[in-house]
């Protein structure tokens, strides 16, 4: 019954960790999935790390690896078919991939945990929300049944759902989509984890839905000084959230940049290209900028860098060699804090 | 006739519709005729008044009978002109797609009238309709369910000339389906592939191959770019702007993204919960929203632009929408908005120039269905 005590109090303001390093941090990343047609090198060497308190934006396209990435780190995968060759996963200093079954599934839901996409194929159709939401608590902090319902309540009040005592004993296809959504939300903060990471949190949902989703992640995640990975390929809710961003192609990390310089000053053709692919008012009525071709197939991806079929400034030396994520610095060579360009040509991208 | 124009008097009286040419035709023949004949551009081509789609609601096994109604389409008038887009946007459930399959004539109206070139389609049946249904065609939303798995593309795409012999002889078939291709930028010896062999993309540009196949004059498009990626979507929509140009097709364009509609579109519909709660041309509704449902969808588009997310003005609603079985009396926004007053509950609002616009020379004098309706700055989706 301590327990209950401990979850009750106000959870006490989190430093950024206990060691002086980032929340997490991912390093040199590679996934790949053995099928019968070959191997799929789905993440091959992505590097990023989150704060407490701060939201990193993940965008790419179908494909890219930022989903893969985010079950890498959730300790999600199917394996087989995906196996991870090298690469960490530092979660306060402590590398998640060399623990055991048993310290992962400590740090899962409690310390990390996840906000899936299709909040309908997410829960479970033939269990009240209430039984969903308290298993958290009946699990990892051995609650009653009663206990846990009552907490179920509390987060749903928490999350906003109108009536959420009664709708308790509901079950997930009689709420709308906002409201599993909101659901999924409320599962996952749960436990008051330091870190959520969001896949495409409300790509299913309407725009108005959307902003109301959005408001609350955010809302929530200041109370709660969480980070947030933020999985997404919509460029207008990364610009209204995100503190920083990584642009990921074909399993990489393309460029990485604070939110407010990306959109003014893109360091990559990758980057610069989906930004003008947006309809823009002054361009109404000619053609949009299109980026030719289609994503690579991850069994078959381009020599040297692996976006040079389909860009606009590619020389021989992007068929060969692939680009590092180069410091991207201002003209007169000072660095610009944050910022990484993967393009042999970052510097014609920004300030040509 | 009369019945159903008393019942809906409100839609009825609408100005932005114009008055619609009755054809009288007694043949199929005669029908035919008309339908064949050419629409010149800026003309209307599609008219569509006081459309109603009220799916039945039933209850018991052995003895069903009828309990209430989904109204998924209350009502809905407007007009298509030859060589325009008409872009129709709202959120999911508020009955755009219903629209679209009316239009189709995949589903019966429970009352209304769609006129095209002066013949109300639905009341049409047999050869007369197969012959209107040869010029409107559709572009689906799903690439990845809408093609068939077991057909090559060659026969996904000639398959509208089976029903429709009349347009390529069978000998020619496969000479026009590979025009087709071409058409729409896909190599035309990809004839023999199957879908799965095509990425996303790759297979709209197919759905759209087979919308164009028996040359129609419009093309209903139900969320065309909506499951594809980013950097492939610009493409998509540019092919349809060119086919639009070299075709001379008249498009009705739904879909959820604000910013894709405005750029396609020549006019913008919103719908709401079965009902149109605003139209008018794309400057009319992105830069003097009248309607606040208009003013609050279109700020709670996320703009891809960090330094805007501090100083505008974001109108968040509350509440989901309300079932469409059951919609609220008088406006049907009244349950969101927060302009709601006694008068918005017993009266509905037409769908007319607000009174107080009447007669100005402005952008914001275009038919809005809201009682207080006024303009209010938002920025909006660019």
């Amino acid at each position: 019954m301590t327990i209950i005590e401990e979850s009750a109090t106000v959870p006490a303001p989190r430093s950024g960790d206990d060691k002086g390093g980032p929340l997490l941090e991912v390093r040199d990343l590679h996934v790949e999935f053995h099928t019968r047609d070959g191997v799929a090198k789905a993440v091959n060497g992505v590097n990023y790390s989150v704060n407490a308190g701060e939201t990193l934006a993940v965008l790419g396209e179908s494909g890219s690896g930022k989903s893969v990435t985010a079950q890498a780190i959730m300790g999600i995968l199917d394996m087989p078919p995906g196996k991870i060759p090298q690469g960490e996963i530092l979660f306060r200093g402590q590398d998640m991939l060399k623990m055991s079954a048993e310290e992962r599934r400590a740090i899962r839901g409690r310390k990390i945990a996840m906000i899936f996409q299709d909040a309908l194929s997410a829960l479970n159709p033939v269990l009240s929300v209430g039984y969903q939401l308290g298993e958290m608590f009946r699990v990892h902090q051995g609650l009653s049944k009663k206990d846990a319902k009552a907490k179920a309540i509390e987060l749903m009040d928490r999350v906003k759902i109108p009536a959420a005592a009664a709708r308790v004993t509901d079950y997930p296809h009689q709420f709308s989509g906002g409201m599993r959504q909101r659901i999924m939300i409320a599962m996952a903060l749960a436990l008051e984890p330091d870190l959520i990471i969001a896949d495409e949190p409300t790509t299913a949902l309407d725009v108005t839905v959307q902003a109301q989703v959005m408001d609350l992640l955010a809302e929530l995640q200041s109370e709660f000084n969480m980070g947030l990975i933020l999985i997404t390929h919509d460029l207008g809710v990364v610009a209204d959230v995100a503190d920083k961003i990584a642009v990921m192609y074909a399993g990489r990390i393309v460029e990485q940049a604070p939110v407010h310089e990306i959109y003014k000053r893109p360091a990559h053709p990758y980057t610069k290209g989906l930004l003008e692919s947006i309809p823009r008012l002054d361009h109404k009525g000619q053609e949009l900028f299109a980026i030719k071709g289609l994503p690579p197939n991850l069994m078959k991806i381009p020599s040297g860098c692996a976006f040079n079929p389909r860009c606009t400034m590619a020389q021989d030396v992007c068929r060969t060699d692939v680009p590092v994520l180069h410091q991207v610095t201002e003209q007169d060579g000072t660095d610009l804090v944050g910022r990484g360009s993967a393009c042999h040509f970052w510097k014609e991208t920004i300030h040509g | 006739m009369a019945e159903l124009d008393k019942k809906d008097e409100a839609v009825d009286a609408t100005p932005n519709v114009t008055d619609i040419v009755k054809v009288d035709a007694s043949t199929t023949t005669e029908v035919e005729a008309i339908l064949d004949a050419p629409v010149d551009r800026g003309e209307p081509i599609l008219q569509v008044r006081n459309l109603v789609k009220h799916f039945p609601l039933t209850s018991g096994i052995l003895f069903r009978r009828q309990v209430g109604a989904v109204k998924a389409v209350d009502g809905v008038s407007f007009d298509l002109y030859q060589g325009e887009t008409l872009g129709i946007v709202g959120e999911s459930g508020c009955g755009k797609s219903t629209v679209a399959r009316l239009l189709m004539t995949l589903e019966r109206a429970t009352a209304g009238e769609v006129f095209y070139k002066g013949q109300d389609i639905t009341k049409l049946s047999g050869r007369a309709l197969k012959a209107v249904r040869r010029n409107i065609q559709m572009v689906f939303q799903d690439p990845y369910t809408s093609l068939n798995p077991r057909m090559t593309v060659g026969d996904i795409i000639g398959e509208p000339f089976e029903i429709h012999p009349e347009v390529a002889p069978k000998g020619d078939r496969r000479r026009k389906v590979q025009e087709l291709l071409d058409v729409v930028g896909l190599n035309p010896e990809y004839i023999n592939r199957y879908p799965h062999q095509f990425s996303g993309g790759q297979r709209q540009r197919i759905g759209i191959a087979r919308g164009l196949a028996l040359n129609p004059e419009i093309i209903i498009c139900d969320e065309p770019v909506s499951a594809l990626d980013v950097s492939v979507q610009a493409q998509v929509i540019n092919l349809m702007e060119k086919l639009q140009n070299e075709f001379n097709l008249s498009y009705v364009f739904i879909a959820h993204d604000l910013s894709i509609v405005r750029h396609i579109s020549d006019r913008v519909g919103v719908m709401y919960l079965g009902k149109m709660a605003e139209i008018g041309t794309d400057e009319q509704i992105y830069e003097h929203p009248t309607h606040p449902y208009t003013q609050a969808l279109l700020s709670a588009v996320p703009v891809p632009d960090p330094d805007a997310r501090e100083h505008r003005e974001r109108i968040i609603l509350t509440g989901d929408v309300p079932s469409p079985a059951n919609p609220p009396s008088g406006c049907r926004f009244r349950t969101r908005c927060w302009k709601a007053e006694d008068r918005c509950s017993t009266e509905v609002p037409l769908l007319a120039i607000p009174e107080r616009f009447q007669g100005l020379d402005s952008p914001v004098a275009h038919e809005s269905a809201c009682h207080f309706a006024e303009e209010k700055d938002v920025v909006g989706a660019a």
